[in-house]
């Protein structure tokens, strides 16, 4: 046994020894772009994540693959797994940032929120795309925050426009029940405020059933809450292991699935899947293109997955949620190239791409240019509007895979900005002294 | 505010009938699937003092096992049989690995180590077959997926899933035949007499150690079948894990040793904490399930230390 | 040879109750803290300060706050992360009622709220032990977690259901928000807890750590030798929770600037208790290296391949951590399952005696 302990000894020694020369930091590469992709293909959240990060590493490598990188740089990628846990995400930011990081893409409304004060100081921006705190939408108080296409209350906004036409104008939502299902933390939370207003202006019930992260995979109380308040619609915040668990507790007890809404991250299609047969007629928002018909997405098949550089299964692709880190990855891309033509550097920094950002504008004629017709709806980023409050448009799945359901439907604005706009000011309020931008607008 | 207590509540009950005994079906089954996981804490600490954390990940463990192999184009049965062995496998290897090295430890120093297998586990499986829920091979294992309808006249109806019907006709199966295996052959004696006293066991040629790695094959078939039912509820993942901590008040209701303990204390803690959510939970805010069976164990162990079938604690100077 | 304290005579019961008789003890960690205070403010980079030392320090006050109540009293608890949280939340509702007071302070005293809350759900302890107080103080775990949740005025109704720490100067300069640098934070955790180690280490040995270490013993003998075990062990549980409570409040002020109810869950709980229990039950030195070990390995393991050139994909690496970890615990208890402290001490028996043998 003695022998064991100094063996046991020997090895804390030497690991500790081990640590101390290991903490140098890395060398920062100059001749490459450098981004760093904070991901989860580990936890809870994995079953969402893992599709995410794919689709978010096989486009920029495809870049890299095909086009040498943008404007003849390449980029250096790499991944940081964060668990979608705000501790380690803080870690992975720290790690990350000494070595040039261009912008960071939380996918964690936890994550989001730490990183949000930090932006500003160390002067790199966060793209929160569709999620992360709604206020950011406000370009003047969030001047290092994105969050193009839309913020989460342009996606409660649409439900409740869409639920409206179903019932033939949102007049008559009044008296109708609302049910709100929710993951109970900072994401599934950010768009009460919002539904509770619309509550109140159109005169329907809202009733919420939150489903805390420990009890994801066990929700068979709040469905039976569903059961007994029989609401008219349910809408949906979930994700990772909380959707498929849902959608079969929904399957369950026979709650119409037309009426059964969820937010653009409840749309992956493992989420549907789960319910098999039953899950047919279920709904969620989106504003990613559906399918694979796309030739950048074939290029990525080609050069990426095909070339064996990627972990992506091949099948996977054009998965609602892998085209959501693809459009990330083109978001992330066209900023870096707006950022390019701004100052004329092939290397740039954190905050040249802040400007690439604000100058974003994915049209048409770029969309198509890049392969992906039709992929997006055109988006457009000012120095006052971070989010630009795009359309989004409602997918139903048919038991077999998704299906597009609806035209682009417009979030309710007149309504939404001014609330952002007053959240901003509140968020700038109690986190006072909030730095003033000093940044001046490119356009 | 009162009358939100007392009385609302029960006034409910009675008016919606049909949804009162869905609510106790849904408790059932939920006390079902917490007792099978406290099962396999009880055998293990039955026959060797060791409060086995591991129990919740081994469930997961075995039913990512048994899917993962599936996926990868093994036949369902054959998934199985693998499974199994498996389970074997695992419980020979924590036997030889962790558990003769730490005889005689305090039981805080074995509670750690199985968390260190927890973390193990957490790893391997992952490193293995990934981090991504599964889908339970219900159909394949012949195990039925509809449900049934019944319908009460004017008052509503209840929807029952055949899978929880199988779910609870499996778990009286196996608690009968654990029961057997103690009571009526040699090894369940040599099991109890291990439970009664380790160095009498000894003295009379008992290996301690090939019932170590019975009792923990055992547990890994308990959670095997844990793993298939829960897995055929939601997913197969390790968001599973932290249903596993359920089982700790159950362990506390119905005592650490008994296995009918187990199964009364799931049951109570399934029906309390449903009913508990659904008629009382909205006065709070919701959510209460998740800390409400810890409070039902906590005021009943201020009353009753030793549990409900436990042995009564002595303590000598 | 290297730690003989032949020769060190003591010439006044002063000298001899003295917290480190032996020179050598005096001489170590003096250099400890020089290191500390001098040479890695003067030569770490922000990485090692923000990812690496801060949260080491933070759980290593985690982990004597665990130990006081685990490792010197007896009393098994799995609710560590809540008793944290209880602090954070506190300091939170501290420095926004009263935005003008030293941020430093209400840290400090955020520690009695969490106090408060864990001498009540000690009260259990007076009836139960072991591993039955353990599965009680999860009922502690997750009710606390779920008024962080549920209890909305707790976190200032925000929105988004977290804390977020705001602005605060102290001494003319910024120590909490998103623009404090990361060497005065550095500074606050590393006097706070060299500061509540030094306190412990005294009260550890007087009287009241005395009758902890009996009730931890034989409760019923200390009973009867005029101990009294309510008044102790629910002192205990205060002195554990409000330790735990400051180093709750110093996570999410110096470190983590802003925290959701999962980052005060049921695993930070047990991470505390890995560390007390792979450092050594019933040692402060021990709370320190428990606390580096579980804490720096992982970080160790996540960016070292990184820095080698070795391309591994991030979950895999994420995965064989998790395995590696496990199997390190394990392999630790079997050979030492009195932790890394008694590891130190056949250390310095081997320094004394080399190059002999015995």
């Amino acid at each position: 046994m003695m022998n064991f302990k100094q063996f046991a000894l020997g090895t804390a020694v030497a690991l500790g020894v081990g640590l101390s020369g290991a903490m140098t930091p890395a060398a920062q590469a100059q001749d490459s772009n450098y981004v760093p992709l904070l991901t989860y293909r580990t936890g809870p959240f994995a079953a969402s994540g893992i599709h995410i990060a794919n689709g978010m590493h096989d486009y920029l490598k495809m870049l890299n693959e095909r086009d040498g990188g943008i404007g003849g740089v390449k980029l250096e990628l790499e991944e940081c797994e964060t668990g979608y846990n705000a501790q380690k995400g803080v870690e992975c930011y720290e790690a990350t940032k000494g070595k040039g990081a261009l912008v960071y893409n939380p996918y964690s409304t936890g994550i989001t929120l730490q990183l949000i004060p930090k932006a500003g100081v160390d002067k790199i921006p966060v793209l929160s795309m569709g999620y992360g705190l709604s206020a950011a939408a406000d370009g003047t108080t969030f001047p290092w925050v994105f969050n193009v296409p839309d913020t989460y209350w342009d996606g409660a906004s649409v439900v409740i426009k869409y639920i409206g036409e179903q019932e033939g104008g949102l007049e008559n939502l009044k008296g109708k029940k609302i049910g709100y299902i929710f993951l109970d933390a900072g994401y599934g939370r950010e768009p009460i405020p919002l539904l509770e207003q619309l509550a109140e202006k159109y005169g329907f019930e809202l009733l919420q059933y939150p489903v805390g992260v420990k009890e994801m995979q066990n929700q068979s109380s709040q469905w039976l809450n569903v059961r007994r308040d029989r609401p008219d619609y349910m809408v949906m915040w979930g994700w990772g292991a909380m959707n498929p668990t849902a959608i079969k507790e929904a399957v369950k007890i026979r709650y119409p699935m037309e009426k059964f809404i969820g937010v653009w991250w409840s749309a992956g299609d493992d989420d549907a899947a789960a319910g098999g047969e039953g899950a047919k007629g279920y709904k969620a928002m989106n504003f990613s293109g559906v399918g694979r018909d796309f030739p950048a997405l074939d290029d990525i098949e080609k050069y990426v997955v095909g070339a064996g550089l990627s972990s992506t299964d091949a099948e996977t692709i054009g998965g609602t949620l892998y085209n959501r880190g693809v459009l990330n990855s083109v978001i992330i891309a066209e900023g870096i190239r707006t950022a390019q033509e701004l100052t004329g550097k092939k290397v740039i920094t954190g905050e040249d791409m802040r400007m690439g950002l604000e100058a974003l504008n994915l049209d048409e004629a770029r969309l198509k240019e890049l392969g992906l017709e039709g992929f997006a709806h055109p988006m457009k980023v000012t120095c006052e509007d971070h989010a630009g409050s795009n359309p989004v448009f409602i997918q139903e799945w048919n038991g077999k895979k998704w299906q597009q359901a609806s035209g682009w439907i417009e979030p309710m604005t007149d309504l939404v900005r001014p609330l952002l706009e007053q959240a901003a000011a509140e968020y700038a309020e109690k986190n006072a002294p909030w730095p003033k931008r000093t940044e001046p607008c490119p356009n | 505010m009162l009358y939100d207590i007392f009385i609302d509540p029960f006034v409910q009950m009675y008016d919606m009938p049909d949804f009162f005994l869905q609510v106790l079906w849904e408790g059932f089954v939920a006390g079902i699937l917490y007792a099978l996981i406290a099962l396999g804490f009880v055998l293990i600490f039955k026959a060797s003092g060791v409060f086995n954390f591991a129990q919740g990940i081994m469930v997961v463990f075995a039913g990512l096992t048994l899917v993962g192999l599936n996926e990868n184009g093994i036949p369902a049965y054959l998934a199985l049989a693998l499974t199994i062995v498996a389970m074997g496998v695992l419980a020979y290897g924590v036997e030889r690995v962790v558990m003769r090295p730490l005889v005689n430890q305090p039981d805080i120093i074995l509670l750690m180590a199985t968390i260190g297998l927890t973390y193990f586990l957490i790893g391997f499986g992952e490193f293995v077959f990934g981090g991504e829920p599964k889908q339970m091979i219900t159909e394949q294992l012949g195990l039925p997926t509809g449900s049934t309808a019944i319908e009460m006249g004017e008052r509503g109806l209840i929807i029952l899933q055949h899978i929880d019907i199988a779910a609870a006709v499996i778990a009286v199966i196996m608690v009968t035949a654990l029961g057997i295996f103690f009571n009526k052959t040699r090894i369940g004696r040599a099991l109890r007499a291990v439970a009664d006293d380790h160095q009498a066991a000894l003295s009379v040629g008992i290996s301690l150690n090939q019932i170590w790695a019975i009792v923990w094959f055992a547990a890994g078939l308990v959670a095997l079948a844990t793993g298939i039912m829960w897995g055929a509820r939601s997913d197969v993942s390790f968001a599973l894990e932290i249903v596993a901590f359920k089982a700790l008040p159950v362990l506390i209701l119905g005592g650490f040793t008994s296995i009918p303990g187990a199964i009364v204390g799931g049951l109570i803690i399934g029906f309390g904490e449903k009913i508990g959510e659904l008629y009382w939970g909205g006065l709070v805010g919701g959510g209460i399930e998740s800390w409400l069976a810890y409070i039902i164990a906590l005021i009943f162990l201020l009353f009753r230390p030793q549990g409900l079938f436990g042995e009564r604690i002595i303590e000598r100077i | 040879m290297f730690y003989r304290e032949a020769g060190q005579f003591k010439t006044s019961y002063k000298a001899d109750q003295a917290l480190m008789p032996i020179l050598q003890d005096r001489v170590g960690l003096t250099v400890i803290l020089l290191i500390a205070f001098v040479a890695i403010p003067a030569f770490a980079n922000d990485f090692f300060l923000t990812s690496i030392m801060i949260p080491f320090l933070v759980f290593s006050l985690a982990a004597i706050g665990l130990n006081v109540l685990t490792g010197f009293c007896g009393q098994l608890s799995l609710g560590t992360g809540a008793f944290m949280g209880v602090g954070a939340y506190a300091a939170y509702k501290l420095t926004t009622i009263f935005p003008d007071a030293n941020v430093i302070v209400m840290v400090l005293l955020s520690g009695i709220f969490s106090a408060a809350i864990g001498a009540v759900f000690g009260l259990p302890s007076l009836r139960i032990k072991g591993l039955y107080l353990a599965v009680t103080t999860l009922a502690a775990q997750f009710f606390l977690e779920w008024c962080f949740i549920r209890i909305p005025w707790l976190y200032n109704y925000n929105a988004s259901g977290a804390i977020e720490v705001p602005h605060r100067e102290a001494f003319g300069v910024v120590v909490s928000g998103a623009e404090a640098t990361p060497i005065v934070r550095y500074f606050i955790v590393l006097c706070i807890t060299v500061a509540i180690a030094y306190l412990m280490a005294n009260v550890l040995r007087g009287r009241i750590g005395r009758s902890w270490m009996m009730i931890r013993d034989m409760d019923i003998a200390a009973e009867l030798m005029g101990i009294r075990p309510l008044q102790t062990k629910l002192m205990a549980f205060a002195v554990s929770s409000y330790i735990c409570g400051v180093a709750g409040a110093m996570m999410v002020f110096f470190w983590l600037n802003a925290a959701e109810p999962s980052s005060y869950s049921i695993s930070l709980s047990f991470q505390i208790l890995f560390m007390v229990i792979l450092g050594g039950l019933g040692s402060l030195g021990g709370a320190f290296m428990g606390a580096a070990f579980i804490w720096i390995l992982p970080v160790f393991l996540k960016f070292i391949p990184g820095t080698l050139g070795i391309d591994v994909a991030a979950e895999t690496v994420e995965h064989v951590t998790f395995m590696i970890v496990g199997a390190l615990i394990i392999f630790f208890l079997i050979v030492e399952p009195h932790g890394f402290a008694r590891l130190w001490q056949i250390g310095k028996q081997k320094l004394r005696v080399w190059p002999f043998p015995y």
